[in-house]
């Protein structure tokens, strides 16, 4: 009976990548100045076409020690300047990444794969709150309710994830910088592009040299990073792995440490849920940025008298997300950000079918170059199966159900892992009872996903410690602060 | 003929009981001057397991409760003291020496401590949490929640005090112990089990182990189902509190690292003993019609 | 379209009978339907709005925006002479371009039918406004003698309004009731009947709750279409209120196998604006809705810039209001 018109094919939509000038090698941001690293070089390709992008300066560890020390000499005006000046700094940087913000968001979205929409709607604006936010604490540090006299702790070594690279950046650097430590930070060896643009943003804002250094490199230069015996603070986010190891490194030194590690939130959905926005927090709790985020919602536990109505509801429209050219503006869904990643992805949801759970992807077509999985969901996944317990970090969600509050409490939290939750229902006194019982640092309740620099963020247990965002987040960088 | 006095075997406190050492154990506990004061039950790796069980089972409950029943406990703990003052005079002379009214100073300073931290219970939140105004139409406020099972290295020299100012900002969060306590100076921890025992405390929610830290602390460390760890009790030991750090990685414990030496315990704590062992929690609302 | 015989029941929808059997049951329905979360649907609205439709998608998006056109004007001082003027321009919104479509329906006040229907003949439709818009505040013989008249007089579609404060008092079975029987007043002698169309109001319904109720209710009643607003009240048709409308239409055709048509009106002024709307139809509903038999602006001036834009993308200059009639 429903008449079938032509379909509403969407032309394509792509952001001007002319805006951007990637140049074809990228040394280190040491004291102020783009120097040659003394180590070798790597690339970073585009995700989505596997094209190199750039040969980006692989830091050695006498470069890291150069970029410690840079931070260390920098460290003594940087901690004695007011913090009324130190804040206009950060107001700086915040407005050039605002008038920059186009910019930054193709670059990300070329080096990392995510889509412009959200490079543009959501990174690079949080990315300049996030500046704005710490900004405005620098000369108010005092009144922070963390001691009458705070401190900075001195030279913090950071080492960020490849799945929001600037937006990681942020996270660590204003609130850093805002209570005065200088920073040696460590890009992805993936994502080094954006960092590198905010170093020539640093220059731009004519900030003091050594206060941001810039290393780029992979693993061995973020541990030279940590380890280095003149920095008093560590800041890494990403994997639980990596987090322990460097919990070891630095066990029996006075480092301080923040960790924001892995996760496999579950996002629990009651039969009295606001069922379309469910769907929605659902879609944006596991294909946000490809599933390539620590808090994402890559479990999803629906109560049993609702399930098949919220799959049918999750499916459909699973079926209209666009996957594709990162840089296409209705591109929902883009690249996945390296072959590691996407051999990763593709193993475990392997063996989530090899278990005996069932796998559902809506038909798209993927491009022939570039590295790209489709929306996943697995049904049929229990507590036992890998895929409910490992973080895939992609795609890639695990349907489970429940039949009671105490069960969804149960099968929420177990796990070694408490990084985030969601809960969907439309009765708040359960929402405030679930918000009380999850064993996670975050609990979206009726959404999902959302970030903000006033809101602190991290884990429980296994995904670390620590609190980024916030007043919480100040505690990180200063001395005997009580968070 | 003089009477033949009745000397004493003290036992362990785990789950709100006193059982004996899984491994039969017990060890000479003496005076500050070496003379034979009782045996005390020399814990084993097994009466770790069996701590954090217990402590495990209390913890749902325990920090379920409203901040003012466990401020009322705290307080009640203070109270029971209050009344055993004596007895805990006598432990800590003989523990730590000095002058009976050295033993009382730190006794009254014990009781008073407890009753600070009683206070606490119910405004930490209000002073370490806070409202986040978001840009978006969210309600979002971030408050305090026990990490849960938190392993208590004990000071090895401040028998009472230390003792006190170790397990209070542990448990007035609602979070639960597994305390080591001194090796040399455990009979004033002993008396202190005894108090808990009778004052209102949750079975499990302090669990009083004696014996030797140094056995003791690397399979609490490394105890995969607790959650944080204070390394007071091995102050100045460098070495092994650099090998328990590595091994409380295993699961990310929070760590109090151990100081240099101990702490004047006499001092403000601040809030630090109590902050170090809570997690922010975060939540998130729409607002909306 | 207009001239489909009432059939029986759907069989999907006879399973709902006892639904609307009586004001508890009704009640009770109602009140279980999923609630709406207004940020989350807002923030749905909002991302939606964010695609961007270039060359080709917007000359065909364009072009089906003013298909589905219900070319309206609702005023006390419209006379034989406006409604004609714009009758005229419904045949041919682009006098200038034989190539631009007709718009799908002019919607008047009921006595003006004729004048229009003088005009159109049966190329586009009229459709009239009943049941005493806008505020609906008549006895039932008014509103009912209201539609007859129009019908009488020519309309292919009516456009009733719901008794708001019944709704919100809480009288669902007798807003049920004026809604059958606004549709029985449809039928015409020969048994074919007006198109219904069913006007909430939705910014007197106020929550999304609200308007998801109203509308199961209109589709239980045998609304044809459901429409936001008379335009006559402020905030008329939004995006997240035709968001809410359109999972509604989806999920009762998936529970009843009937499709059910949606009409935003009031508000939506620049192309730029119905082309999200068409997105949203497209991404939510389906494109079994991209039609004007299932989805229609209610608009006035709508129109003239969707005439700019279209004659921006063949010429490839922007234009100006002067080149297109102000009727």
């Amino acid at each position: 009976m429903a008449k079938k018109s032509t379909p509403f094919e969407y032309a394509p939509a792509p952001e001007s990548r002319s805006i951007v000038d990637i140049k074809p090698s990228y040394g280190l941001f040491v004291d102020g100045e783009f120097v040659d690293g003394r180590g070798s070089s790597f690339k970073t390709v585009n995700p989505a076409t596997e094209e190199t992008l750039a040969e980006i300066a692989e830091a050695s560890e006498a470069d890291v020690d150069l970029a410690v020390r840079a931070a260390r000499r920098a460290f003594r005006g940087w901690s004695r300047m007011s913090g009324r000046e130190r804040a206009k700094y950060l107001f700086r940087i915040a407005r050039i990444i605002q008038e920059r913000g186009r910019e930054l968001a193709v670059l990300e979205s070329i080096d990392n794969g995510k889509p412009i929409k959200e490079s543009r709607d959501v990174d690079v604006p949080v990315v300049a709150a996030h500046f704005f936010y710490y900004a405005g604490w620098a000369d108010k540090l005092e009144h922070a309710g963390l001691g009458p006299d705070p401190q900075p702790l001195g030279v913090a070594g950071q080492v960020i994830p490849w799945n929001f690279p600037l937006l990681m950046l942020a996270w660590k650097v204003a609130p850093a910088l805002a209570c005065g430590n200088t920073v040696v930070l460590k890009p992805a060896e993936t994502t080094p592009l954006t960092a590198l643009l905010f170093a020539e943003i640093c220059q731009q804002a004519d900030l003091p040299p050594g206060v941001v250094n810039i290393v780029t490199g992979a693993g061995g230069t973020g541990q030279a990073v940590v380890s280095h015996p003149d920095v008093d603070k560590v800041a890494f986010t990403g994997s639980t792995a990596v987090g322990k190891a460097i919990a070891r490194a630095i066990a029996g030194s006075d480092k301080k440490a923040t960790l924001e590690l892995g996760g496999k939130a579950a996002n629990i959905v009651f039969d009295d849920a606001a069922i379309d926005q469910a769907v929605e927090g659902i879609v944006g709790g596991i294909f946000f940025n490809q599933g390539h985020v620590c808090c994402a919602g890559s479990r999803l536990l629906v109560q049993e008298s609702v399930a098949d109505e919220l799959l049918a509801k999750l499916k459909r429209r699973m079926g209209t997300l666009r996957v594709g050219d990162p840089l296409d503006k209705n591109t929902d869904i883009g690249a996945i950000n390296s072959r590691e990643q996407l051999d990763r992805i593709r193993e475990l949801s392997d063996i989530g079918e090899a278990e005996g759970a069932e796998r559902w992807a809506p038909p798209c077509d993927l491009p022939a170059s570039g590295f790209w999985f489709p929306p996943t969901i697995f049904t049929g996944v229990t507590q036992a199966h890998r895929i409910a317990r490992e973080e895939v970090f992609g795609p890639v969600l695990s349907v489970l159900t429940f039949r009671t509050p105490a069960e969804a409490v149960e099968k929420a939290n177990n796990t070694p892992y408490g990084l985030s939750a969601g809960v969907w229902t439309e009765k708040g006194s359960r929402i405030l009872h679930m918000a009380s019982q999850l064993r996670a640092g975050v609990v979206w309740a009726n959404t999902f996903n959302k970030f903000d620099p006033a809101s602190p963020f991290g884990g429980y247990k296994e995904s670390g410690y620590g609190r980024e965002g916030g007043r919480q987040g100040l505690a990180a960088y200063l001395k005997g602060a009580d968070a | 003929m003089a009477r033949i006095d009745v000397r004493k075997t003290y036992k362990l406190y785990i789950g709100g009981a006193f059982p004996r050492s899984e491994s039969g154990h017990s060890y000479e506990v003496t005076d500050s001057k070496g003379k034979f004061v009782a045996n005390a039950s020399l814990a084993s790796r097994k009466d770790v397991r069996d701590a954090v069980v217990a402590a495990r089972k209390a913890f749902g409950p325990w920090s379920a409760r409203t901040a003012y029943n466990r401020s009322q406990i705290l307080y009640r703990i203070a109270e029971v003291m209050e009344d055993r003052r004596p007895q805990f005079e006598e432990a800590v002379k003989q523990s730590e020496g000095g002058t009976a009214a050295a033993a009382r100073g730190q006794v009254d300073a014990a009781v008073d401590r407890l009753v600070w931290y009683a206070g606490w219970a119910d405004k930490l939140a209000q002073v370490i949490g806070n409202a986040n105004p978001v840009a978006g139409p969210f309600f979002n406020h971030t408050a305090p929640e026990p990490t849960g099972v938190v392993g208590v290295l004990a000071p090895q020299s401040s028998s009472l005090l230390g003792l006190v100012s170790v397990v209070a900002p542990a448990i007035v969060t609602g979070n639960v112990a597994v305390v080591v306590s001194s090796y040399a100076r455990p009979l004033p921890a002993v008396t202190f089990a005894e108090v808990l025992a009778t004052s209102d405390v949750p079975g499990g929610v302090v669990n009083i182990l004696t014996g030797d830290a140094a056995v003791l602390a690397p399979w609490l460390a490394a105890h995969m189902d607790v959650n944080a760890i204070d390394l007071c009790g091995v102050a100045g030991s460098a070495e092994l509190a650099t090998s328990l750090e590595v091994a409380a990685a295993d699961n990310l414990k929070r760590v109090r690292r151990a100081p240099d030496a101990e702490p004047d315990w006499t001092l403000d704590p601040g809030l630090s003993p109590m902050t170090a062992f809570v997690e922010h929690k975060t939540v998130w609302h729409p607002i909306g019609i | 379209m207009s001239t489909t015989a009432p059939t029986d029941p759907a069989p999907g929808l006879a399973a709902y009978s006892e639904v609307t059997a009586g004001e508890a049951s009704l009640r009770r329905f109602l009140h279980g339907l999923p609630g709406v979360d207004q940020v989350g649907a807002e923030a749905r609205a909002a991302g939606l709005g964010t695609r961007s439709i270039k060359t080709t998608a917007k000359a065909w998006a364009l072009d089906l925006a003013i298909r589905m056109v219900d070319l309206t004007t609702l005023e006390g001082q419209d006379t034989p002479g406006k409604v004609r003027a714009l009758a005229s321009k419904a045949l041919r919104p682009d006098p200038a371009d034989p190539s631009c479509p007709s718009v799908a329906a002019v919607c008047v006040y009921g006595d003006l039918v004729g004048e229009v229907k003088a005009v159109v003949g049966s190329e586009v439709n009229v459709a009239a406004v009943a049941t005493a818009f806008p505020s609906g505040r008549a006895s039932m013989a008014v509103k009912l003698a209201d539609t007859r008249d129009a019908v009488a007089a020519g309309a292919d579609e009516i456009d009733m309004v719901i008794d708001r404060g019944a709704f919100l008092a809480g009288h669902y079975l007798q807003v049920f009731e004026e809604i059958v029987a606004t549709r029985e007043a449809c039928v015409r002698p020969d048994g074919s009947h007006a198109h219904l169309k069913v006007i909430f109001e939705t910014g007197e319904l106020q929550t999304y709750d609200n308007v998801r109720r109203a509308s199961w209710l209109a589709m239980l009643a045998g609304a044809d279409f459901i429409k936001t607003s008379t335009g006559k009240v402020q905030p008329a048709a939004t995006l997240p209120v035709t968001l809410v409308m359109l999972e509604v239409v989806r999920d009762f055709r998936e529970a009843t196998g009937v499709q059910i048509g949606v009409k935003p009106a009031g508000g939506i002024r620049t192309a730029k604006d119905a082309i999200k709307y068409l997105v949203m139809v497209n991404e939510i509903a389906g494109d079994d809705w991209l039609d004007p038999d299932w989805f229609r602006f209610g608009a006035s001036t709508l129109l003239n810039d969707l005439l700019m834009q279209r004659t921006k993308m063949t010429t490839g200059r922007y234009s100006g209001p002067d080149y297109f009639t102000l009727d």
